[in-house]
């Protein structure tokens, strides 16, 4: 029969077949290939294995880095939140208990778990991928089924190496055509987004195809993938291609020699058949994108960065339309403002979304040679220990450091302000991370989510801004997409 | 986990889509490393608004949250479904949810009970001309009473099944540990390993 990539994976880890069929059906047991730890999301669940007496099943497939709590200043100095501090060395604790590889601050091998999982080479095409963290749907620009999942089922997969997981049905995203200079993957996945809606996917894993997909890097990849929980989908993922080979190479746990070989036979396969249907088709066209901004308090709440803050009779669906009355309060926005007039206090670019080394790069190209607005704050947050020295090599941290941005140690950092880089109340921030949830950056924080350039550009003109709005605009060649 | 049939409360009308698991407890209390005691989080930033649903008498001693589409959206959090167990809630109602949060309910015995958007809007109605009217979830059924509103909700049959008798997963799974170990000899050598570990 033929199947979507989604299929393949899903089938190729089935353990044990739920019982009964139709609405009696059990969920299928499948096998989980590598179980993402940090320190938020399980300090409970060995907690509970402790107290059940059962062991962790397969300490070799999994692993540990301190993310969400960590500080990005001072880190060799103990961390001064003693919340904070209990809970990185309870992770510590916990993984020494139990036998599980660490990377704690000051490693180099430290930093955002998504980050980390695909630049190690362990995040590989036709994996089954979870952690306790919803943005491990990253994972999936790689070709793997890649799940956030809860700390029950964290405690479950350390007792189990296995998932209890209901079917799905299947979305393909259609992405064709061509980025124009200045549009990047982060504006395809909040165009998606603001088109299907935060409950548009829910119940499916989505498939990123088309000719603007294969174009893509897999760091930008990485990006799409990384936002398909903001459309409430289980799941995202691109199929593997050479693209994707070439990446693996040469990482620390890529296979080698005959694997290597053994392996690439296998990913060829993880493409959806040509005659194999989704239950649910979506297109969106590539040449006609623009830069893409959120201007209300979902990631669903979007539009393009040329457009007006939208008015709330425009929408009419009644929750919507209440939604968008809330969010304008919230924002301390005006309907019909134009998304360019809005001036922001605070750039932040990092989090699993935009924290790579090409995200870095393609911010850094924007502001080389130009002045930040000097009442801009401008936070940079490298992904991982990892990214941070690559940027440093390359002396993309003195780029930033000249234009007047603050160099930080990697982490989650401002996206979620679970360490002390959080927004004042009132602050406005153009963020290049994934939710502009109410009080998500800090308490009464506003957020508009935003790409990497929309982000360096919007630091040197201070209000919301695209690559092109610069004087003088750089030559469209200089500005660097997301290709591969 | 503890066995759910049925339940009666205060119903809580929350006018409001897409409450996310940021507002239900946000990121400052995740840094607990207990698995209770978060009573004190659920809508902490909202509590701070004294016209917030559960400032006001009776409903801050509800137990059916009655909410609209897309409730739980966001992070992964189970923190927020310990949240709304420790304040009390026993139940929310909403016409959809996020898959995480509602798979996060089902783990810890939180009733998310989907229930038609429209029903929704009469038992909003019902609750704040009668603020104080009990609701009644019964899980055998697959019914929700609100005064003289029934309605049907849907929860999936596996979920319900498990609710019911209050089972523990992971005691479930390791019935077929056979099966598990007999799928671990067929893994391929050139799927990763975390261990040894290798850096670049």
């Amino acid at each position: 029969m033929a199947k979507t990539l989604a299929e393949k994976v899903w089938d190729a880890h089935v353990v044990r077949k739920g019982d009964g069929v139709g609405a009696n059906a059990q969920p299928d047991l499948l096998f989980i290939d590598l179980h993402l730890v940090h320190e938020v999301t399980s300090p409970q669940a060995f907690e509970g294995l402790r107290l059940a007496g059962r062991p962790l099943r397969r300490p070799d497939l999994t692993i540990a880095t301190e993310d969400h709590n960590t500080p990005t200043l001072d880190i060799d100095k103990p961390i001064a939140d003693l919340t904070s501090r209990t809970q990185i060395q309870t992770l510590r604790n916990n993984c020494a208990e139990f036998g599980v590889r660490l990377h704690s601050l000051g490693d180099a091998e430290q930093g955002i778990v998504h980050v980390v999982g695909p630049q190690l080479g362990l995040t590989q095409p036709g994996m089954t991928v979870v952690c306790g963290d919803s943005h491990t749907s990253t994972h999936g620009a790689f070709g793997a089924l890649a799940m956030g999942i809860g700390t029950s089922e964290v405690e479950h997969v350390m007792a189990t190496q296995t998932l209890s997981l209901k079917p799905f049905k299947t979305m393909a995203i259609n992405v064709e055509g061509t980025l124009r200079p200045g549009v990047t993957a982060k504006d395809i996945i909040l165009a998606v987004i603001a088109k299907i809606g935060t409950g548009g996917g829910q119940g499916y894993v989505l498939e990123y195809r088309g000719s603007a997909i294969r174009a893509l890097s897999m760091d930008a990849r990485m990006t799409i993938c990384n936002m398909s929980i903001e459309a409430g989908a289980r799941a995202g993922m691109v199929a593997p291609d050479e693209t994707t080979y070439a990446y693996m190479q040469g990482r620390p746990h890529a296979p080698e020699g005959a694997d290597w070989d053994a392996a690439v036979e296998y990913w060829n396969t993880l493409k959806t058949d040509d005659d194999a249907s989704f239950d649910v088709e979506v297109d969106l066209d590539a040449d006609t994108l623009e830069p893409f901004v959120t201007w209300g308090t979902n990631p669903g709440q979007g539009v393009s960065l040329s457009q007006a803050v939208p008015f709330p009779g425009d929408f009419g669906d009644e929750n919507a339309k209440a939604a968008a009355e809330r969010a304008l309060q919230y924002m301390g926005l005006e309907a019909g403002t134009p998304m360019k007039d809005i001036r922001v206090d605070t750039v932040f670019l990092g989090s699993c979304t935009n924290s790579r080394i090409e995200d870095l790069r393609a911010a850094a190209d924007i502001i080389r040679g130009r002045e930040k607005d000097p009442k801009v704050r401008m936070l940079v947050v490298p992904g991982s220990a990892r990214v941070r020295l690559e940027a440093e090599a390359e002396g993309l941290d003195r780029v930033f450091k000249d234009f007047g941005a603050e160099w930080r140690f990697a982490g989650c950092s401002m996206c979620l302000g679970m360490n002390p880089d959080q927004l004042e109340p009132g602050e406005r921030c153009a963020s290049t991370s994934n939710r502009n949830f109410e009080g998500r950056q800090g308490k009464g924080g506003r957020t508009h989510l935003v790409s990497p350039v929309v982000a360096a550009a919007t630091a040197v003109r201070g209000t919301l801004s695209s690559p092109s709005d610069l004087d003088p605009a750089p030559e469209s060649a200089a500005i660097r997409t997301d290709a591969a | 986990m503890e066995k759910f049939t049925k339940h009666t409360g205060i119903g809580v009308p929350l006018r409001q889509s897409n409450v996310d698991t940021d507002q239900i407890i946000p990121a400052v209390y995740l840094k607990r490393i207990t698995r209770t005691g978060f009573e004190d989080a659920l809508f902490s930033a909202w509590r701070k608004d004294s016209s917030f649903i559960l400032n006001q008498e009776p409903f801050n001693a509800g137990s059916v949250l009655v909410a609209g589409p897309d409730f739980g959206t966001g992070s992964s959090r189970e923190h927020a479904v310990w949240a709304l167990k420790d304040y009390g809630f026993k139940a929310v109602l909403s016409s959809r949810f996020a898959d995480i949060f509602r798979g996060n309910s089902g783990k810890q015995g939180l009733l998310a009970a989907q229930v038609a958007q429209d029903d929704i809007e009469l038992i909003w109605k019902e609750l704040e001309n009668a603020p104080g009217t009990q609701v009644t979830v019964d899980l055998e059924s697959k019914t929700v009473v609100c005064g003289n509103i029934v309605a049907p909700f849907e929860i999936d049959d596996y979920t319900r099944w498990r609710l019911l008798e209050g089972l523990d997963d992971i005691g479930l799974t390791l019935q077929h540990e056979a099966d598990i170990t007999a799928y671990e000899a067929t893994r391929p050598s050139f799927k990763p390993k975390t261990l040894p570990a290798k850096v670049s």
